[in-house]
């Protein structure tokens, strides 16, 4: 018999709270006590507030101990580490516990189960079998299962995946591109980091099977420049699927890292960071399913929705649709973060409501003082007081409430917030970040902020804030994305939601 | 972060050569001028701690592009540098769910009682403002040049600067 397994997670956040030294401490206090095991690395579970969360087999499933700290450890071997003892870190059986128990974990099965780096593990897990059904039945049938499913982009817009696929599909030309869009920038989310920290394989799956379904031979990864534990990831598990043949002639993968431009997460300033030039917004039309890297017909799409290619093929897409709720089918990667007491990844079915999502699995603030705001969708996405928690989580819900899923970020704010001040960061924000190419972006963002600065200073408020209102309404009509388009919505939604707050 | 070797015209023109290899081998003749742009920025970066202004004509000839051409792409990112940085960079995270977390306490202690500004040099630190690093939860978040930090506070932000002063002298 191999000797046991002791996994624990290799994921950037546990290793801001100190993963590595546990893992070097567990490894060593074995080799001192002649125990012999076998140090696994994973990603994360997702249940941030437990890490580092050290896990063993047990007859009954992993059982696992956290957060555990460097100082723990030789207690943890007094206990009968690596059996299952009891000791007061203990949480008993992962499966059971409440926050994994409430999930559907489709496309997070296997993060913080197995060795991200492990093709073994991989396919021991049901890895590469939705590839191989596609290459069993074909492209057009694969193309009928990502219709099937429902599947809408994760990214943001909400496009559905199925429509974008087909139209590249039936697009001419010998060379087509699958993009993947890893760029992740808005605050409150790291669902894309963890999936690609803790089951790279799954990404280069599902980028291999919109290939196939689609005609691309090459696909191409642009992850951000933030993110150095999953680029070193990635660029391990691609190597590995290279020696493998899993990559190859027939269908490739080039990792790009960005360069710290959160607008380069819109697919067209993506496209033109890749091809070499700033990052500025491309009018549309033509389309990037038309008209995309370097011209070729290109499918764009997050990393989220790529990953969950690969469960829709193994288990179809009616099986996909049945989670769900409207017009929002399958589940999402919820994250949630901020202010709250138990924050990390939850992924679930559409439907579950913000209520349900922050007080009983969130546990509330993490300050322990009363909730005022939930910001939903990252910098673009507006801020929900207490009394609209009830929106269940649906792109069509959250619209209906004035504002937007997004990439499924929740941040929680407890009643220390000054809205005002988080009005003012949304124009800021935008004015940095603009790409430059639409004046009500660039110019009004600015003139928001300090128009905002005013109203604060209590110069004229109410005057002020119709100066504020026209601005967001110029800049909603006359942006040509979304960053001068939303900015909008968290800063109406604080102005509507938290009035109070807007004066000196 | 190791010391940086100074400027080599050299080794600046294998490194844009290998990135054009790489991007034209991958590419093929989809692969025009400047493909390899940012990962020829990201590697003179990575070699010598900013991409100098000498660096600019190489890369301009090397791609068969402009000189403002690549200026221009220079300026747009955040991350490139034309001068550079201290020994080390902490880059704070300014966003939201940082901000939930008491990020803005952080950054106005590391100006009162480190001198510090988002920007500017003390010793062997560099303070920068970046926007997420995907660690929300457990913010306020930083990268110490490329470790993840979680948790900060004030005590936190005083132990970490402190021993940066005891190992570098
Ligand atoms: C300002 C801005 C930033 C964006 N950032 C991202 C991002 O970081 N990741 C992402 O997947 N989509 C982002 N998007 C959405 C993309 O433009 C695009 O809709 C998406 O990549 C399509 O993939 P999907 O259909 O799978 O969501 C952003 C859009 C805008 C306007
Ligand atoms: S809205 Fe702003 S970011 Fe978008 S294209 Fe216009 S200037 Fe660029
Ligand atoms: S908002 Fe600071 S790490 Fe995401």
């Amino acid at each position: 018999m191999s000797a046991p397994r002791v996994y624990v997670p290799a994921d950037a956040a546990a290793l801001s709270v100190g993963a590595d030294a546990v893992a070097a401490a567990i490894a060593a206090a074995a080799q001192a006590r002649g125990i012999e095991i076998q140090l696994v690395r994973t990603g994360t579970r997702g249940m941030l507030w437990l890490e580092p969360l050290v896990e063993v087999d047990t007859a009954d499933g992993r059982v696992g101990y956290g957060p555990v700290n460097p100082a723990d450890v030789a207690s943890l071997f007094d206990a009968g580490f690596p059996d299952a003892g009891a000791h007061p870190l203990g949480l008993g059986r992962i499966d059971a516990l409440p926050w994994m128990a409430r999930q559907q974990r489709l496309s997070f099965e296997r993060v913080g189960v197995i060795d991200p780096l492990s093709l073994v593990d991989y396919r021991a897990h049901g890895g590469l079998a939705g590839l191989q059904h596609a290459r069993d039945t074909g492209a057009d049938a694969v193309l009928q299962q990502i219709i099937d499913s429902g599947l809408r982009g994760r990214g943001g817009a909400g496009f559905p995946a199925g429509i974008k696929w087909r139209t590249v599909a039936q697009a001419p030309g010998p060379r087509k591109y699958i993009v993947c869009n890893a760029d992740e920038g808005d605050s409150g989310t790291f669902a894309d980091r963890m999936l690609i920290e803790g089951d790279p394989f799954a990404l280069i799956e599902g980028m291999a099977i919109a290939g196939l379904a689609v005609g691309a031979d090459r696909g191409v990864v642009y992850l951000r420049s933030e993110y150095p534990q999953a680029i070193a990831v990635l660029r391990r598990a691609l190597a590995l699927a290279r020696a493998d043949g899993l990559l190859g002639a027939h269908f490739d993968i080039d990792l790009r890292v960005g360069a710290g431009a959160y607008i380069c997460g819109e697919e067209t300033s993506l496209l033109e960071s890749l091809e070499g030039r700033r990052g500025q917004v491309r009018a549309k039309p033509p389309l990037p399913a038309h008209h995309g890297l370097f011209g070729r017909p290109t499918v764009v799409n997050n990393v989220l929705t790529l990953t969950a290619v690969p469960w829709i093929l193994r288990h179809g897409g009616k099986a996909y649709a049945d989670f769900g709720c409207g017009r929002s089918r399958g589940s999402m990667p919820v994250q949630l973060a901020g202010n709250v007491r138990h924050g990390g990844l939850f992924e679930c079915a559409f439907g579950i409501t913000l209520r349900e999502l922050v007080v009983d699995i969130g546990g509330g603030t993490a300050s322990g003082r009363p909730l005022r705001a939930v910001q939903v969708g990252g910098p673009l996405g507006a801020y929900f007081p207490e009394s609209l928690l009830d929106t269940p989580l649906d792109y069509e819900a959250m619209a209906a409430a004035g504002g937007l899923l997004g990439h499924a970020g929740i941040v929680v704010f407890d009643d220390s917030v000054d809205m005002a001040a988080q009005a003012r960061f949304a124009f800021e924000f935008c004015a940095l970040e603009s790409c430059g190419k639409c004046t009500p972006c660039r110019i009004g963002s600015t003139r928001g902020a300090e128009t905002l600065a005013k109203v604060s200073r209590g110069i004229a408020p109410e005057a002020n804030l119709k100066v504020v209102e026209d601005l967001c309404t110029v800049m909603t009509d006359a942006s040509l994305c979304a960053l001068g388009g939303l900015t909008a919505l968290p800063v109406m939604s604080a102005i509507r939601h938290f009035r109070e707050d807007f004066g000196p | 972060m190791a010391d940086t070797p100074e400027f080599d015209v050299r080794v600046a023109d294998a490194l844009i050569a290998a990135e054009i290899a790489a991007a034209r081998d991958f590419y093929g003749e989809d692969a025009n001028g400047a493909t390899a742009l940012l990962p020829i920025l990201h590697a003179l970066q990575a070699r010598f701690g900013c991409v100098p202004a000498e660096a600019v004509p190489l890369v301009a000839e090397g791609l068969n592009v402009s000189r403002a051409d690549v200026r221009g792409v220079l300026s747009f990112y955040h991350d490139f540098r034309e001068a550079p940085a201290a020994r080390h960079v902490l880059k704070l995270c300014r966003a939201e769910a940082c901000q939930a977390r008491g990020c803005e306490r952080v950054a106005a202690h590391l100006a009162s009682a480190h001198g510090l500004r988002p920007g500017q040099t003390r010793d062997e630190l560099t303070l920068e403002n970046v926007y997420c690093l995907g660690n929300c939860t457990l913010g306020p978040a930083a990268l110490l040049d490329e470790r993840l930090l979680a948790n900060l506070d004030e005590s936190a932000v005083d132990a970490l600067i402190l021993g940066l002063k005891e190992s570098g002298s």
